[in-house]
């Protein structure tokens, strides 16, 4: 925030409130698209919606400590709901809104759930189905009517009701609220959100208001952010990225949140609104760029050769000139005029013309793709943290990126090495605890107070940090030999015709490799060839299909073979899934990443028959459907051996 | 949106219908009725004369003989542009859109009746032309957030799976604000998810606006599921009438879907 820098008034979240409504009252703080028209909240009115809110609950009993489930897509009443809990001391809890009935029961117990605000009828009706199991669960509010007429249970409350009780309540105690914000403290927990649980049961992970404050006031003050920015809230609301870049750095720069109309229009969304300030992970990077060659592959021949043309302008000189540094004068040129043709209005379409600036963090990002978007110019950082950590331990500086490595420390937090590689994180930015897991906690934070992030990593000799892979995925060969799985799988999945890859090896005397192909890239691929296929498992098994995986392992064999520390974890053989792995059969979080236990002990067939020399194996496999009714899909898959390349000498010592 | 779903009174009675076409009988005497904010299902094997009954309904055949009373009025036969106006809007079984327009045009042809300003007005797009259209502008936002469609909004029909097509032209009917609701087949050629989400549109239209519902489909289960009462015909005759229960265990209705041994 520019104005008026660590005030101590401004120590809590619903603080930051009332000083943007004070200070800004007529800037848009949010805006939702509602019938196909932007609908703007400027900061005094979002003060007036989370009063109404807070009072409205405070009527309904809720009270200091008690925790406010928070379940649905972006929606704005949800966001202020976060506000609405802390103004009461309470404290919000996000979760995944796409999880099935039966996975919230955990967190919902856990977290002593009494108040749930939730987004629409489909989210009652998990709540209600799961009511029996949360004795607890007092009441449940909703924001979105449509089919809940005929609810008429006592406890089920439109937002609207409450905030008409929360202002008749304000009306007969005015000081209320205001008294509420002042009990707040920086110390309080502001937030508890969950991990995604790749390990075991779910955590809640409770973060103080000081350290998401001071993880956005370090994000806002690094990127100068402020209140002119926009960016495009989309991503899982349960995520610590989205509670960070939406929630929290918002609240502090004061500037606009833009919730999209649905989940199917975000591309669109994100045209219209043209945010300054982006985050999205890995993967949404990669389908973007995956549509967009999809698209060029169907363009006419002139479009597409000025198209890879000037791709490879872009890829000699794009991210050189966007660091600033030295370049030709008709490189320089050359970019200029690719700008004008094809950089310029590629952004456009994909929304990014105005883009400052843009980070994505959760899973490591291909170094082709990271180009990618550099090249054309648009300011894609990377940035590493975890939940525990408020997703702000390190991020790159402007002009200092580097394509493997998540940059140097971010300001006021201290990253060491521990002996067997993991990296340590030390500062305001980190977690109080685990809720109700004192064991869990004193796990992972050690006497010193250094956090134990679980990730394996190293500084490179300009102090910024590269992260391999999850120090306990990192393993050996069977003849010693490191093997980091994530990072095999990431140069696979690099390829826009892998979706997903597994790999295995440790203590094995070589590399194998489950392949998620990509069905939309693929299918197209196929159609082009008029090779005719009934759906995703028929296509996954055709005999081309296995050939252009082949082309891309081997391509991924020849690039690992330049690496002395890698060399031996080429994959030697591969099949092709027969389903694609999904987060409802517990084979992926809710943050898309792999499961690597869960799936090796799902799959064991198959990785028994990858290392016994069969060609092909069949395997029947139970899915879940988004309604929770199970099926199953049944394929014999084919095994295929991938060409590996002799070890070379790094002649780049990289 | 009405007031809640309550079953009323017999909104549309159909007494004796019979239709030919030269020496084809398609209907013969036919009675059933339709009772206010009902869903009520035709059903029967193909060429038993369902898609005629509709047709009949809003006017597009004229029966030879027969008495269709609508809100207390007698007709010998409906006009279609009478139905259309007294509120009675319908689907086709094969989907009738303009593909080449948007879903939002497609929609907005659906208001084509509460259309009031003149041409000139429209042609200038000033002072009540502007009101109004965007009054109708709403309405249609309204049914494309209602029906989950806006990321297709600007879409040309042409291009769009036939799930959702069919899922615009309901859109298109719901446009017209109509009392009772004509469905050809909405479920024809879908898929479980899609058939899923068509019923739970249908349901929620007659649950949220209380429009009366007819419709024709042959997904028993989804008929038995959602109707409130089945008419079957069979070969142009009525041989079944009542819940879907006792339709069920109907033996002409078994008889005329497995056969008969002989």
């Amino acid at each position: 925030m520019s104005d008026d820098v660590r005030q101590p008034s401004l120590s809590t979240f619903p603080r930051l409130l009332m000083h943007h409504a004070k200070v800004r009252p007529g800037h848009p703080a949010t805006r939702e698209k509602y019938l196909g028209i932007w609908q703007t909240w400027n900061w005094s009115q979002v003060a007036e919606e989370v009063r109404a809110l807070a009072c409205g609950l405070a009527e309904l009993g809720f009270k200091r400590g008690d925790n406010l489930a928070i379940i649905g897509d972006n929606r704005p009443r949800l966001y202020w709901s976060m506000y609405a809990a802390q103004c009461l001391g309470g404290v919000p809890v996000p979760m995944y809104q796409d999880a099935v009935a039966a996975e919230m029961i955990f967190v919902l117990q856990d977290a002593g759930i009494k108040f749930a605000i939730v987004e629409d009828q489909e989210q009652v009706d998990k709540l209600l189905e799961n009511k029996a199991h949360c004795p607890e669960l007092a009441h449940i509010l909703y924001d979105d009517p449509r089919g809940l007429r005929h609810y008429n249970q006592p406890f089920l409350h439109g937002i609207d009701e409450v905030q008409e009780m929360g202002r008749i309540h304000n009306r007969n105690h005015p000081d209320f609220l205001d008294g509420e914000i002042e009990n707040g403290r920086a110390e309080d927990v502001s937030v508890m959100l969950y991990t995604s649980g790749t390990t075991g049961k779910p955590k809640g992970v409770c973060m103080t208001q000081d350290a998401f404050i001071e993880a956005a006031r370090v994000g806002c003050e690094f990127d100068k952010l402020g209140p002119e920015d926009n960016i495009l809230s989309y991503l899982p609301m349960a995520w610590v990225g989205d509670h960070l870049f939406s929630f929290a750095q918002a609240a502090w720069g004061g500037f606009t949140i833009n919730c999209p109309e649905s989940g199917d229009t975000v591309m669109t969304d994100l045209r219209e609104i043209g945010p300054s300030y982006y985050f999205a992970p890995p993967r949404v990077f990669e389908n973007l760029l995956t549509q967009v060659m999809i698209r060029m592959e169907d363009a006419g021949a002139l479009k597409r050769k000025m198209f890879h043309y000037f791709m490879g302008v872009a890829r000699r000189c794009g991210a050189e000139i966007l660091d600033g540094k030295p370049v030709g004068a008709g490189d320089r040129l050359l970019y200029a005029l690719g700008n004008l043709l094809i950089y310029g209005p590629l952004k456009n379409v994909l929304g990014m013309s105005r883009i400052r600036v843009a980070y994505t963090a959760g899973a490591a990002i291909g170094p082709d793709l990271f180009r990618f978007y550099r090249s054309i110019g648009v300011n894609l950082k990377q940035l590493y943290g975890s939940t525990e950590t408020c997703a702000a331990v390190c991020l790159q500086p402007d002009g200092q990126i580097k394509l493997d490595t998540v940059g140097p420390p971010a300001p006021g937090v201290e990253v060491k090495i521990a002996d067997n590689g993991e990296v340590l994180v030390r500062g305001k930015v980190m977690l109080k605890e685990y809720y109700k897991r004192p064991d869990a906690t004193a796990e992972v934070i050690d006497a010193q107070g250094y956090f134990h992030t679980g990730d394996a990593g190293f500084f490179d000799e300009d102090g910024h940090l590269k992260i391999i892979d999850r120090a306990k995925d990192v393993g050996k060969l069977a003849n010693g030999a490191m093997f980091a799985p994530n990072y095999i799988e990431n140069k696979l999945k690099f390829f826009p015709h892998i979706k997903e890859a597994v790999c295995f090896g440790h203590d094995r005397d070589r590399v194998c490799a489950f392949i998620n192909i990509d069905m939309g890239a693929v299918g197209n691929w196929a159609e082009r060839r008029n090779i005719a296929y009934s759906g995703y498992t028929d296509l996954a098994q055709k005999a081309e299909v296995y050939e252009l995986i082949r082309e891309c392992v081997e391509q991924a064999n020849a690039e690992l073979a330049h690496d002395a520390m890698l060399a031996d974890s080429q994959v030697h053989r591969f099949l092709v899934l027969h389903k694609e792995l999904d987060p409802d059969d517990d084979e992926l979080t809710r943050t898309r990443k792999v499961r690597r236990g869960f799936i090796a002990d799902k799959y064991g067939v198959l990785i028994d028959a990858l290392y016994s020399g069969k060609t092909s194996q069949f395997i029947e496999t139970e899915v879940k459907f988004e309604d929770g009714r199970k099926g199953k899909v049944s394929a014999d898959l084919r095994i295929a051996e991938a060409k590996t390349c002799p070890a070379q000498a790094s002649k780049k010592a990289a | 949106m009405s007031e809640g779903r309550q079953i009323g009174e017999v909104i549309l009675d159909l007494k004796n219908i019979s239709l030919r076409f030269g020496g084809v009988k398609a209907l013969t005497d036919i009675s059933f009725d339709v009772r206010e904010h009902e869903i009520r299902a035709i059903i029967g094997p193909n060429g038993a004369g369902k898609s005629s009954m509709l047709n009949v309904i809003n006017g597009v055949y004229r029966p030879q003989e027969g008495d269709i009373v609508f809100r207390g009025q007698h007709h010998r036969d409906m006009d279609t542009y009478e139905a259309a106006k007294a509120g009675i809007a319908r689907t086709f079984q094969n989907i009738a859109l303009f593909k080449g327009m948007t879903v939002l045009d497609n929609i907005m042809t659906g208001r084509n009746l509460k259309m009031k300003s003149n041409f000139l007005l429209d042609a200038l797009y000033w002072g009540p032309a502007q009101r109004e259209e965007i009054e109708h502008r709403k309405k249609v936002e309204e049914i494309i957030d209602f029906l989950e469609i806006q990321h297709i909004r600007k879409t040309p029909v042409g291009r769009l799976p036939y799930g959702l097509q069919k899922r615009v032209e309901l859109g298109r009917a719901l446009a017209a604000e109509p009392s009772i609701l004509l469905l050809d087949e909405p479920m024809a050629g879908m898929n479980v998810e899609e058939k899923q989400d068509m019923c739970r549109f249908i349901l929620d239209v007659n649950d949220q606006f209380g429009t009366t519902i007819v419709l024709i489909e042959h997904d028993m289960g989804v008929v038995m599921d959602i109707s409130d009462r089945v008419v079957v015909l069979d070969y142009g005759k009525k041989i079944a009438d009542g819940t879907p229960d006792a339709v069920r265990a109907n033996q002409d209705v078994i008889d005329a879907y497995l056969g008969v041994a002989h």
